[in-house]
């Protein structure tokens, strides 16, 4: 039985959020609103985050997705000539997109249900809260150990340099 | 739950916080005259009448900088850890930091080169 | 245990001890603790604009608001009440949802800020652990605000306003984040009160001036005050993004503004002044709050001053200051920074967790610190002593081959 109790509701508000800024980014003809209701959605994915015990991941969701990425998809729109606010069907394939995004929810819905995460198959997770600031740090100590993630690390830095590398050579005619 | 505690504080300021922005605007709503015409509606262009679509293309030049800055502010979701964990970091985890600023340095670097950053 | 010594930071405990049950005590407290730090700037905006508008008038030999009140002191209370009774316009094309929710979410990107500012030793609205990057996201939404406002107002005036100052704003964000790194380096810690307790022993801007100099530069930006006001750029984009603004939602612009820039300059008081640091403040937490308003007022009031006097740059200068001197400062500053402080503790001269709010015990490593920033300012006066001549020759060589009317254009404004 689910009792009705504070995080419960918070989570809601929190899922709607999400949801319902995710159906607005589908459902909207004009561009900045998609892109504004994509930020809805990204601040109740941050929310979530939260409720999960990982306030640094929130701060980095709000941060990165609605300071830097939402933005950037503003300035793109403003790129397009006209397309801030056509109003007719530009592209007759939405039935696939929808086919795919049913597939989708179909693989995690199962992958949710199904007995697959916990040890011997079993469906209960033992989470253990972490103390975040702990966390964070620990992080910061895993992402330049030798023995751990140091590679990924460095190779994350080689990545965004060819991102802004590619995006010059793209955006620029010369 | 010390830090779900901080969120909730959080929580219930952006609860209340934005009742303090809306209420001068319910109470300016009460009492401001409403005397609304077409010309007064009118888009703002100094007296001259408008011409054309608002919404038009921008030069590219914007999106170069808003990836630019995409690109240092993901560098920097990165080295906040780092920074976190300074005192029990390793004389290799320093040079380790240090390599992951020059790669970024060097995209900078690139892009002045090439000409991105100028304005014009 | 905690006493009932302060009233608000322990008002859970004591309601406790009196018989109230501690998950409506927990709730009361935070109530309190968020009117209360959510209505301070509210009542301190209305001071600050009638400061600003004293120091403006004098520096440029005017009076200032000298009619409504002592001193004019009540010249906002009435600006105020005109706003609110000022009829509202939204334009005939304007996005209605959009246009209205802008100035609301300017200001609450402001106010949310305050959140987590530690007035004194034990007065905080809450103590985030992840207070500095807080700070940065909160911040962020404020872009997001102007772009929408300059958007939905469906105006070419402030669609062009806004997407100039979202390119300012994102631009002075990357070395404003730079810069930050360092106080977080330094106290190992991203939480204001945390970051405060670290300077105890020594102020950061002692140790990182160079730190203190690009936060303080680019905070001027994000502030969008001068010489970097290109927000209210009024001679070529007639207002900027809230051209279309009118009544109280105007109001709302305006004081987000104020308020913005003395939230910034707390922050700099608070990540490089000491915070609430001062004699006795430890002892008697007001004191704390004293000593942290007065510092900021020490380091706004300049500001204020500064936007009396300057002119107000090019956009095309204002990104080449950005890119080209304070990012790559940013990350030297870091680079050396990070270097200078791990030299340190391997010497073993930087000061341990005991003794941190101890004078003596951070000097040897505040030195070093200190030896490091003025070199890298000598290295960066010479490397742009060489840029500065390498620029004018090339100029002189430009004026030599060509006629003075054929000199190319300064950079085109779109």
């Amino acid at each position: 039985m689910l009792e009705i109790n504070l995080p419960l509701i918070v989570f809601a508000i929190f899922a709607v959020l999400a949801i319902g800024g995710a159906l607005g980014v589908v459902g909207s003809r004009n561009l900045i609103h998609g892109a504004l209701y994509l930020i809805v959605s990204l601040f109740g994915g941050a929310g979530l985050f939260v409720m999960l015990s990982a306030p640094f991941l929130a701060a980095v969701q709000v941060l990165v997705y609605i300071g830097a990425i939402a933005i950037l998809i503003i300035f793109a729109v403003m790129l397009t000539r006209g397309m801030a606010q056509t109003k007719e069907v530009v592209n007759r394939q939405w039935w696939l997109s929808a086919i795919l995004a049913l597939v989708l929810l179909a693989v995690i819905g199962i992958a949710v249900v199904m007995p697959v995460w916990g040890p011997n198959g079993s469906n209960v997770v033992n989470l253990q809260v972490a103390e975040t600031t702990a966390g964070v740090a620990e992080l910061g100590i895993a992402l330049v150990d030798g023995n751990q993630y140091v590679l990924p690390f460095e190779i994350a830095s080689l990545l965004l340099t060819a991102a802004m590398i590619g995006a010059i050579v793209v955006a620029r005619d010369d | 739950m010390a830090t779900l505690n901080q969120w909730a504080f959080i929580g219930m300021f952006i609860a209340v916080a934005w009742l303090l922005p809306v209420a001068p605007l319910v109470i300016s709503w009460i009492f401001r005259p409403r005397r609304a015409n077409a010309i007064k509606l009118q888009t703002y262009e100094c007296g001259v009448e408008t011409v054309g679509d608002t919404w038009v293309q921008f030069k590219v030049q914007y999106y170069i900088y808003g990836l630019i800055f995409l690109v240092f502010d993901i560098e920097v979701v990165f080295l906040f850890p780092w920074a976190l964990a300074f005192n029990q970091l390793s004389l290799f985890g320093l040079a380790a930091g240090l390599l992951f600023v020059f790669f970024l340095s060097d995209a900078l670097l690139y892009a002045w080169r090439k000409n991105a950053l100028e304005w014009a | 245990m905690e006493t009932c010594i302060n009233i608000i930071s322990t008002f859970a405990s004591c309601m406790v001890q009196s018989g109230t049950q501690p998950g409506l005590a927990l709730f009361l407290q935070f109530l309190v603790g968020v009117i209360l730090v959510a209505s301070f700037p509210l009542v301190l905006v209305i001071i600050l604009i009638w400061g600003e508008r004293k120091i403006a008038a004098r520096v440029q030999d005017r009076l200032g608001p000298n009619r409504v009140g002592p001193w004019g002191l009540f010249q906002n209370i009435a600006d105020a009440l005109k706003l609110i009774t000022k009829e509202d316009i939204t334009p005939a094309g304007a996005d209605r949802v959009i246009f209205n929710a802008a100035p609301i979410i300017a200001m609450l990107a402001v106010i949310l800020m305050w959140a987590v500012i530690p007035f004194s030793p034990v007065n905080v609205g809450v103590d985030l652990d992840l207070g500095v990057l807080y700070i940065i996201a909160v911040g962020s939404v404020g872009t997001l605000a102007i772009m929408m406002a300059g958007w939905a107002s469906n105006n070419k005036y402030a669609l062009l306003g806004a997407f100039r100052v979202t390119a300012q704003l994102v631009s002075y964000e990357v070395p404003m984040v730079m810069a930050l790194l360092v106080p977080v380096l330094l106290a190992s810690s991203m939480s204001l009160q945390q970051i405060s307790y670290a300077q105890l022993g020594m102020w950061f801007i002692v140790v990182a001036p160079v730190a203190a100099f690009i936060f303080y530069v680019a905070n001027l930006a994000e502030t969008g005050r001068a010489p970097f006001d290109l927000i209210e750029a009024e001679s070529e984009l007639v207002a900027g993004y809230n051209i279309e603004y009118s009544g109280m939602k105007f109001g709302l612009f305006m004081a987000t503004e104020f308020l913005h820039a003395f939230t910034a300059n707390l922050l700099f008081t608070v990540l490089f002044l000491g915070s609430w640091s001062g004699p006795w403040a430890t002892e008697v937490p007001f004191l704390g709050f004293v000593w942290l308003m007065l510092k900021t007022f020490v380091v706004y009031i300049p500001s204020l001053v500064l936007r009396a006097t300057v002119p107000r740059v090019r956009i095309d200068q204002m990104m080449a200051f950005n890119w080209k001197f304070l990012v790559p400062l940013s990350i030297l500053n870091l680079v050396v920074m990070a270097t200078l402080v791990k030299v340190c503790q391997v010497a073993g001269i930087a000061p341990d967790a005991a003794s941190a709010s101890d004078f003596a015990a951070n000097l040897p490593q505040a030195i070093i610190l200190l030896l490091g920033n003025v070199a890298m300012v000598l290295v960066t006066l010479q490397v742009l002593r060489n840029a500065g001549r390498r620029e004018r020759l090339k100029m002189e060589a430009l004026m030599a081959d060509t006629d003075r009317d054929a000199l190319p254009a300064p950079a085109a404004h779109s």
